[in-house]
Formats: C-alpha cells, structure tokens, sequence
C-alpha cells in the first residue's frame, strides 16, 4: 500500500509539475502580452505619415502615402482613421476602424469622387490591404483579446511568444512574435503561418525611436512573402502624440472631412 | 445666362469670403497646408446602334478637366476646398463646365459648418439613388446619374455620441439639371433645353429651401433619416393632347429613410422616399443585398454578389423608369497593385421585357494614369416604355484615360 502511493504521489507530481509548466506557458504568454499593452498605455492619440512601398519578385516597386490617426481607448478597442494622399485618382480614400475587443470591429469606407461614405464588412480579415503584403488583420489594433497565448522562449532579452488568432477567419493558424523585454516589451519581429501551417511571412521592426520616454514606435516595417517573393515596406514619419484628438475627430462627419 | 450669372456671382462672393477668412487666420496659426491636382481625362464614346431621331451622331471623342485646390489650416479643421470641372464633347450641351465644389469649412469639437458650393451624398444602394437629394444630376455626364452640379449651401452637422448626427442644410439656390442637345445620344425625339424648364414657385430658382438629415449607427445597423422641403431636383413632364410637353420643377416635400445591417459579409440595404407635391404624390423604394467571397484565390480576389429590387409607384412618368424591376450584379475586386475591378450587372422589368445590361472596369496604369471600361446594353425594351423608349437604339462603349498631375 505504502508503495503504491508512493508511486501514485510520484505520478501526481510528475502530472502536477506538467500542468502546472503547460499553465505557466500560456499565462506567461498572456503576461507578456499584457505586459506590452501596459507599456504603451497612455499615449492618448498619434499622427503619422507613412510611405508604403510595394516590391514584386521582379523587384519593381510602386508606392503610396497615407497618414494614420489613432485614438486609445481603454474600455474598449483602439478608434483609426487612414487616409490615402497617393497615388493620385484614389487620393481622399479614407476608412475609419472602431476596434473591438471581442466580436467583428465596425468599418466605413469613404470614396471621396462620389462623397459617399459606406459602412464595410470587417469579415474580410486575410485579404491583401491595397494590394500589399499586409492583410488587413495585420494593420488592425492588436488587442490582447484577439489571441490565445503560449510563451515559447527567452533569448537574451527577447521573448518569443506564440499566438493563435481567436477568429476562424483570420488568414493564420498562428504567429510568433519576438518581443524586447528591455525596451517596453516593443515588437521585433511577427513570424506569420498560413492555414496549412506552412511559414507565410516575416514583418520585422526596424529604425525605433522612443517618444515622451516611454513610447516605442518602428520607423520602418518590412513584410517578406515567403511563398510570393513579394515584399512591403513602410517607412513611417515622425510620430505627432501632441494633436490631442478626441471622440469627435473619428465620426462619420470627420471622415468626410479627412478625405476631402 | 442671367441664371448663370447669379450664380457665378454667388460662388466669386463664398470664394472671396473664404480668401479673406484664410489669410486672416493664416498670420496666427501654423504654416497652411495647400495641395493643388488636375485630373486630364480624355474619353471616346461610341454608339452601334444607328441613331433613332435626327442629329444624332455615333462617334463622340471627348476631353475634360478636373482641377482641384484645398488650403488647410488650424490643424485641419478650417478649409476651402475647390473642384472645378470641363468638358468639351460634340454635343453642345455636353459641352460645359460646372464648379463642382468651392467652400469654406470649420470643424470644432462636435460641430462642422461648411458655407459655399458643395457635393452631399446619402443613401446606401447600388442602382437607384432615391434618398440622395441634395445635389443636382449633371445628367449630360454619366447615364447613371451619378455625377452631380454643385450645389449653394450652408450645411451644420452636429455630433452627439449618444443619438447620432443631425445635419441641416439652408438651399438658397436651386440649379436645373442638364439636358443632352440635339446632336446628343441618350435624349428623348424633342430636344429639351434646361431653360425651358421652369417653375412652380414665383420665387424660381431663389427659392430657399431647407433639409434635415439625422443619422446614427447601433451595432450592425446604420439608419439615416432625411426631410427636403423645396424645389425638387427632378423635373415634372406633362403632355397634352396635342404631344406638346408642359415641364416644369415642382415644390416638394420628401421624407426619406436608408438602413443598412451589416452582418459578416452580408450588406442589407433599404432606402425608401415619399414625396408630396401639388402635382405628385407617390412612394419608392429600393431593397437588396450585397454579399461578397473575400480573397476567395489567397491573392486578394473579392467577388461581391448584388441584388436589389426596386420600385416607383409612380407609373412610366418616373424620369428614371425603374418602376418595377430588378437589379443584379457582380463586384469582381482584386485588390491589386493596380486597384483593378470589374463590375457587370443589369436591369430587368418585371412587368415587361425591358432589359438594361452593364458593365464598369478600371485599373490603374503606373501611380498617374488610370483607364475605363463602360458599356450599356438597352435590350428588348418594350415598346410602351415611355422614357427608355428613346434609348433604344443608345447602347454604347465608353473609354477613358485619365492622367492625374
């Protein structure tokens, strides 16, 4: 008898130690995430411009400008608003995101020769944005409860973190994603899997610089299509966090405005 | 001409308005951010059916311009935006200009005020646009309708987070809609010439007339709710026995209501008017839905289904003869870098074998050219069709190159 449980304290333990390490692994990864959200609370609302430049496997490129307003939110998710200033004839394209924290976030789109502004399904999360290597889900605020989170390793100050997209219509079955514990736990790299699991894409962060000590954004994004050869890169401007933009900079009415 | 005038008169005094408010702004606010474009846009129109009335021709080159000037300041939320527009065409009438849009805006907090020339739209289908009202149809430019006159106005929106947004509208100006001349496709057997046209109201075109717009959005559902009191955008036609046509702009009450459910990648779309005149008392509306398969090929393909049924309670007088009928299309999108997109549909008569076929294409060319495919095919149209009954023979190819400077 005394055997026995002793063999079965020594299985519940082994069971207990494995549980408890599976658990420690996916809180730790939810802890990370967290703990990046949390390092860049804050920031109220940003402005940026950006040069997106897309690259063929011919190596021919085209470009396009559009400047980014965002506004944090905290209850719920982020509010954006993209305005195109190039090429020319799509020039005053304009969309504007209300991110939600759970379920389908609400989306209009502005079309600036007829002035019509259409309300657009979000469902359509893995198509190209424009074109480029960037699905739309990868250029939607990236809220915690979008992913379940498994830690994977530390390297040096690097944690790599994989999360599985909550939504089945997300174009992935997973991402890994390299955060910098040092530098306000910022992004270094996103490795993308299709829904083959095969290995998709690589965006890597470069060029960061810190605002109002505390904030770190990438002045350069590169997307590498593995499977296409195709390639994005976006150069950003200098961050404006002073515009101070409130609710009312992110209606259907400012919109309108933005893209005209 | 006098109509022109005045109304040229009306835009130089917003224009200057608008320069003396900038430069008054411009020595206390930060640097103002000015953009000027001009899209050159040449265009060739031909017609394979012989013509059905005397004039008429089958070849119609083209050339227009669309120039466009804004200056911003205080941070964007003070304006003057300029869109003019010219066209040279064959046909005289087509051959016009217009400023499509030339105001001055302010935006503070959770207001916006815009006083000057201007483009509004409202509504949420595809193939009838029945709530949107404010604008007149430049009807010589496009068969759907869709180009628009600048309109004078002065327009308040008003924001609340809670109960949505009302925006007014003060119309001191009514413009006429244009008319194809007589060597023109697309026109009825008499020529009509815009100033033939004229009025109910003593006051003519310096009537001044008023909208009310609210609208709100709750979850999936985006509601819009609309009243126009004036002279309305849509001429009256009345025959007597002798064939002779008696038109004029009636004043009008219409109340109009537009509801989309977005739900996945469902659109459901309702738009609905009633209008009330002395001469006229009728309902329409229009109801459909819009399905798209998204990146259905992994390359960013999307294509939309359309479908809207469409009604006129109104009987063949509807200027634009979507008494009864249905619509159906296809949106083919690819997403690519040269934002190239297909759309094909049509327009059947459910009460008779009228049948209007379409399609629309477009891609761009390098960052500053963009090309254009437009063909409408009239088929089988009844012969009792009052209005298409002159388009029978108007099928056409349309094609456009667009340079953008």
């Amino acid at each position: 008898m005394k055997r026995i449980n002793f063999f079965t304290s020594i299985i519940a333990t082994i069971l207990l130690v494995s549980v408890t390490n599976a658990q420690s692994n996916e809180e730790r990864g939810l802890q990370i995430a967290k703990a990046a959200e949390k390092a860049d609370e804050g920031f109220g609302s940003s402005i940026v411009e950006l040069q997106m430049t897309l690259k063929n496997k011919n190596g021919q490129t085209s470009e396009r400008f559009l400047t980014t307003r965002t506004l944090e939110l905290t209850a719920d998710g982020d509010k954006s608003m993209i305005v195109f200033e190039s090429p020319k004839d799509v020039k005053g394209t304009a969309t504007l995101t209300f991110t939600h924290k759970v379920g389908a976030d609400d989306q209009w789109l502005y079309l600036p020769s007829i002035k019509r502004v259409k309300r657009i399904s979000s469902n359509n999360k893995s198509g190209p944005f424009v074109g480029s290597e960037f699905a739309y889900e990868d250029l939607s605020s990236q809220e915690v409860e979008k992913y379940a989170y498994k830690f994977l390793k530390e390297e040096g100050d690097f944690l790599l973190v994989e999360q599985d997209p909550v939504d089945p219509k997300s174009g992935y079955t997973r991402r890994i994603v390299t955060y910098n514990k040092n530098k306000g736990y910022r992004l270094e790299k996103v490795e993308f899997y299709d829904r083959k699991n095969a290995l998709l894409k690589t965006l890597s962060y470069s060029d960061y610089k810190r605002y109002k000590n505390k904030f770190w954004r990438a002045g350069t994004f590169t997307m590498v299509n593995h499977q296409s050869n195709k390639e994005t890169v976006l150069k950003f401007g200098e961050y404006n966090f002073g515009a101070e933009l409130a609710e009312e900079d992110f209606t259907e009415v400012a919109l309108k405005r933005a893209g005209s | 001409m006098t109509y022109l005038f005045k109304w040229q008169s009306v835009a130089i005094v917003v224009f200057f308005m608008g320069i003396v408010t900038a430069s008054a702004q411009q020595s206390k606010k930060n640097i103002p951010n000015q953009e000027f474009e001009l899209e050159l846009e040449t265009e060739y129109r031909y017609f394979f059916e012989n013509p059905q009335f005397s004039g008429q021709l089958d070849h119609y080159p083209s050339i227009a311009f669309r120039p466009d000037y804004s200056i911003e300041w205080n941070k964007g939320y003070e304006s003057i935006n300029f869109t003019g527009f010219f066209r040279i065409d064959r046909d005289d009438e087509r051959t016009h200009w217009d400023i499509r849009e030339l105001y001055y805006q302010k935006a503070k907090g959770n207001w916006e005020l815009s006083v000057g020339l201007k483009k509004v739209y409202w509504g949420v289908a595809e193939s009838n646009h029945l709530v949107d009202i404010i604008n007149q149809t430049d009807a010589v430019e496009t068969f759907d309708g869709e180009e628009k006159l600048g309109q004078p106005m002065a327009q308040f929106s008003y924001i609340t987070s809670k109960i949505g947004t009302f925006d007014f509208f003060y119309l001191p100006f009514h413009r006429k809609r244009t008319f194809t001349g007589e060597k023109g496709r697309l026109r009825f057997g008499t020529v009509i010439n815009q100033d033939d046209i004229g009025y109910e109201s003593d006051a003519e075109e310096l009537r001044q007339d008023f909208a009310l717009r609210w609208k709100h959005y709750f979850g999936i559902f985006d509601v819009g709710l609309s009243h126009f009191y004036g002279t309305g955008r849509e001429p009256l036609f009345q025959f007597d026995e002798l064939g002779n046509i008696n038109s004029f702009y009636p004043v009008i009450n219409q109340t109009g209501i537009d509801v989309q459910i977005t739900h996945d990648a469902f659109l459901w779309k309702f738009e609905s008017i009633y209008r009330n005149a002395d001469a006229q008392d009728f309902v329409a509306l229009v109801a459909g839905l819009e399905y798209t398969f998204s990146n259905i090929d992994g390359n960013g393909l999307d294509i939309g289904l359309l479908g809207e049924y469409l009604y006129d309670e109104r009987d063949e007088l509807s200027l634009n003869a979507l008494q009864n009928d249905f619509f159906f299309g296809s949106r083919l999108a690819f997403n690519d870098i040269q934002d190239t997109s297909i759309l094909i549909g049509g327009i059947t008569d459910l009460e008779s074998s009228s049948k209007i076929f379409s399609l629309e294409a477009s891609r761009r060319f390098g960052s500053n050219w963009r090309a254009e495919i437009e063909t409408r095919i009239f088929s089988s149209i009844a012969d009792d069709e009052l209005i298409l009954g002159n388009f029978r023979e108007d099928s056409f190819l349309r094609f456009t190159i667009s340079r953008f400077f």
